[in-house]
């Protein structure tokens, strides 16, 4: 929903325009919807065909580097769009991909990661039906450029909107935070720092099915948070839904290992990005229960209720710390950068 | 012991808390000046602001390097990396986005310049290493709790006979910088929370000057909320005793006398400049160190004969006043509307540590509650 | 200001006490310690971590004596408020 007018003054695209915070959303905002006439942001849009209400989306990989711990672009990409399908209360059913190939690339990479193309969909029970390829001049692209399409049926219990969201209400997270993007951080092996982390990605259809079945009326509002991280989501969450969401800092879990990063790179957990968790908007009602239902779900244990919904003239993010203290958790703005001071 | 956790103890907080409430009485007014970014960073993250009575202002100060950079220092260096396709710009990831004349190194390197992000400044010593066709120039900023590691890059760079290794250096130094504020016509301080880790180097020593000439307490405080509030709980201490002396909470790190071969190896290699440009400050005597003349080979403003860049700052900015203290950020003309942290015009939005970056990121949530 | 952190040596790195390993949460990197060498660095010594440098040891008693000390912060009040609990009014 883009409730106030944003006007894209910038004379030139600058990296920050596509790292997922503030300065994407201006990008989108401020430029791409009134053109397009597009009213609605979401990952995936729905298109009603006959009976049916399907699910569609679209989404572009150009992680580097290509092969991380845990994963590697082609999963991602697979991954990355059957999530975008599920944030939309639908299951996945079939993708398209285009692969943009920088000349010289080396075959046995490209087999690699079209062979994890095909593991992913497997795993996410997915079809991939059709794509495209291309190949540009060296240095055009960075090695290898994924984008894909899906479409997914959306299940007719669900109701997902913004609007829906009210006080009471609690906010869900799936699992730890900030795996894939600090995973993602030390394999470029600038930082010259090891850990034994790996990225997070993963179809999270299988959570969101279990949730649907025991929770579907009480099911508001679901993000994948990606690049921007939590704060990114729940800001935009907050903003879309005009409440304030608190958070309780003790219930977000985040690894040793990231938290350590983190501390050493001077970031907060929560701008970081994930590939393979969600936070989704229950009532009440049916909270304990929809928690229960994601914990069940291999590798759901260590879903959380992170906080809750209320009303406020202040659309924004707060969290509170153990002993009390309150801050404002604000969208990312640019990519998040290692500081020193 | 983690050192960061039992720092942040609950039922502790809650006990310095309640003793601070304890001993400060409806009708007292406290300024504290915190001269640390970090000290701004932690007070808001921790939301310790709101936990505080009333009656103790936080006014924040000049602690943040890259906040006090004068524009037009960026771009001074930049412009040469921009031109010259063999010299690489590295800088640590704070200086990535402060607003340039054209534009901020992370704006350059999206056009081609060779702009790389470093954790330490031997990475950018480690580069030149690796790459001897290029000139590779270390954007050095911080006070003296990062001059020595720049120092021994130096070093490092001397004794391996690295000649494409060049330091741009924009290190300051905090006493000279804290008395400037003092300085100041109308400054109404009572005390200050002094920098923990730039103290871990220089000792407590060198702020005696502060208790004795201007009769202002300070208290050396570390960086956890456990430490931020025993600080202030020492600071009213002193305050409500009318005494102004150097304390010193930190000191599982700092010692009296500092870090004695940390401080050797930086005289070594750095000496005084006659004055340095601080945003909004002006020029300050010997607030600033460059390389001695006996290490010029590795001096980027020697070697590449930089030229003055002077960028004009745009008048209704009043980063000077709120540096000084004079206003709040939010009391800023810019504030929240030119000038956002996506799109900052004075560098104190462009650090998270910067007071109106912290202020803009933060300022909701004593609205909310 | 300046971000250090604590970390714990695990790995003294060359002979020349240039380097050690520490760890933070699980995280390690390649440190110098030139800086604090003539302090005499050990394996499991705490250290503070500033750009890639170890710029002081962290003592373990300081650190538990200001938690002690807080610890005891309004201990004094407490016993004499018992105090007055056994006086007659």
């Amino acid at each position: 929903m883009l409730n106030d007018k944003v006007v894209f003054k910038e004379s030139t695209i600058q990296l920050s325009h596509g790292a997922g915070g503030k300065a994407s959303r201006k990008l989108i905002e401020g430029l791409v919807a009134p053109y397009l006439k597009v009213n609605e942001l979401n990952d995936a849009a729905y298109v009603q065909a006959e009976n049916a209400k399907i699910a569609f989306t679209s989404d572009s990989f150009v992680v580097s580097p290509l092969k991380f711990p845990g994963g590697s672009i082609g999963e991602l990409a697979i991954n990355g769009t059957v999530n975008d399908l599920a944030m939309g209360g639908a299951k996945p059913l079939a993708i398209v991909s285009t692969l943009i190939i920088e000349a010289g690339l080396e075959t046995a990479i490209l087999e690699e990661e079209i062979k994890a193309m095909g593991e992913a969909a497997n795993k996410a029970n997915v079809s991939i039906v059709g794509g495209d390829t291309k190949v540009v001049e060296h240095q055009k692209a960075d090695q290898l450029f994924i984008t894909t399409a899906g479409i997914g049926l959306v299940d007719p219990r669900v109701n997902l909107c913004a609007k829906r969201v009210k006080q009471g209400d609690k906010v869900i997270l799936s699992g730890p935070i900030g795996d894939h993007g600090i995973t993602i951080l030390l394999a470029r092996g600038e930082l010259d720092l090891e850990a034994d982390i790996k990225s997070d990605t993963r179809s999270v259809w299988p959570f969101v099915k279990k949730l649907i079945d025991v929770a579907a009326p009480g099911l508001k509002w679901m993000r994948d948070p990606t690049r921007g991280g939590m704060a990114t989501a729940l800001n935009e969450l907050a903003r879309d839904a005009k409440v304030s969401i608190v958070l309780e800092e003790e219930a977000i879990k985040v690894r040793p290992e990231v938290r350590g990063a983190c501390e050493i790179l001077g970031l907060d957990p929560l701008h970081i990005a994930n590939e393979g968790q969600f936070i989704a908007v229950v009532s009440e009602e049916y909270a304990e229960e929809a928690l229960k239902a994601i914990q069940e779900v291999p590798g759901g244990e260590l879903a959380t209720i992170i906080g809750e919904v209320q009303e406020s003239d202040r659309h924004i993010v707060l969290s509170r710390s153990s002993y009390g203290g309150t801050r404002a958790i604000d969208m990312l703005v640019g990519d998040p950068l290692p500081r020193i001071c | 012991m983690r050192y960061i956790d039992e720092f942040r103890n609950p039922e502790l907080i809650r006990k310095t808390l309640d003793e601070i409430e304890r001993i400060v009485d409806a009708n007292d007014h406290f300024r504290i000046i915190e001269a640390c970014g970090g000290h701004t960073y932690s007070i808001f993250h921790f939301g310790l602001q709101k936990l505080l009575p009333k009656n103790i202002e936080f006014i924040h100060g000049p602690g943040c390097p890259v906040c006090v950079l004068p524009p037009g220092r960026v771009d001074e260096v930049l412009t040469i990396a921009a031109k010259n396709s063999d010299v690489v710009f590295t800088a640590f990831g704070d200086v990535m986005r402060v607003p340039g004349k054209f534009g901020s190194p992370l704006n350059y390197k999206a056009t081609g310049t060779d702009v790389r992000m470093i954790y330490s400044p031997l990475d950018a010593l480690n580069i030149a290493i690796k790459n001897p066709d290029k000139k590779v120039i270390l954007f050095a900023i911080g006070f003296e709790t990062t001059a020595p590691s720049t120092a021994i890059t130096v070093l490092n760079a001397k004794e391996l006979n690295i000649d494409n290794f060049f330091v741009y250096s924009n290190h300051v130094k905090i006493v000279p910088v804290l008395q400037s504020i003092l300085d100041q016509p109308n400054m109404k301080i009572d005390g200050f929370i002094g920098p923990g880790h730039a103290s871990v180097i220089i000792g407590a020593k060198p702020y005696e000057i502060i208790a004795k000439k201007y009769k202002k307490p300070i208290v050396i405080s570390g960086f956890e909320p456990l430490d931020i509030l025993q600080s202030i709980l020492m600071l009213i201490k002193q305050l409500k005793r009318g005494e102004a002396k150097v304390e010193n909470q930190y000191k599982r790190v700092v010692l009296e006398k500092g870090n004695v071969s940390a401080l050797e190896i930086m005289n070594q290699v750095f000496e005084d400049r006659p004055a340095f440009e601080w945003r909004g400050l002006g020029a300050i005597q010997n607030s600033g160190l460059k390389l001695r003349p006996e290490f010029e080979k590795w001096d980027a403003e020697v070697y590449f004969n930089v030229e003055k860049i002077i960028v004009e700052e745009n008048k209704d900015a009043q980063c000077g006043e709120v540096l000084k203290g004079i206003i709040k950020p939010n009391q800023c003309k810019l504030f929240g509307k030119v000038c956002t942290p996506d799109n900052p015009i004075g560098a104190l939005m462009v650090s998270s540590e910067g007071a109106c970056a912290t202020y803009y990121n933060h300022m909701f949530s004593s609205v909310a509650f | 200001m300046c971000l250090a952190i604590p970390g714990k040596i695990v790995e003294m790195v060359d002979d020349q006490n240039q380097y050690a390993i520490i760890d933070v949460s699980g995280v390690k990197r390649k440190v110098n310690i030139s800086l604090i060498k003539n302090e005499g660095v050990h394996v499991n010594d705490w250290v503070l971590i500033h750009v890639g440098f170890a710029m002081n040891k962290i003592s373990e008693k300081e650190a538990k004596e200001q938690l002690q000390l807080l610890q005891e912060i309004g201990e004094d009040m407490e016993a004499l408020e018992e105090v007055r609990g056994y006086q007659f009014e």
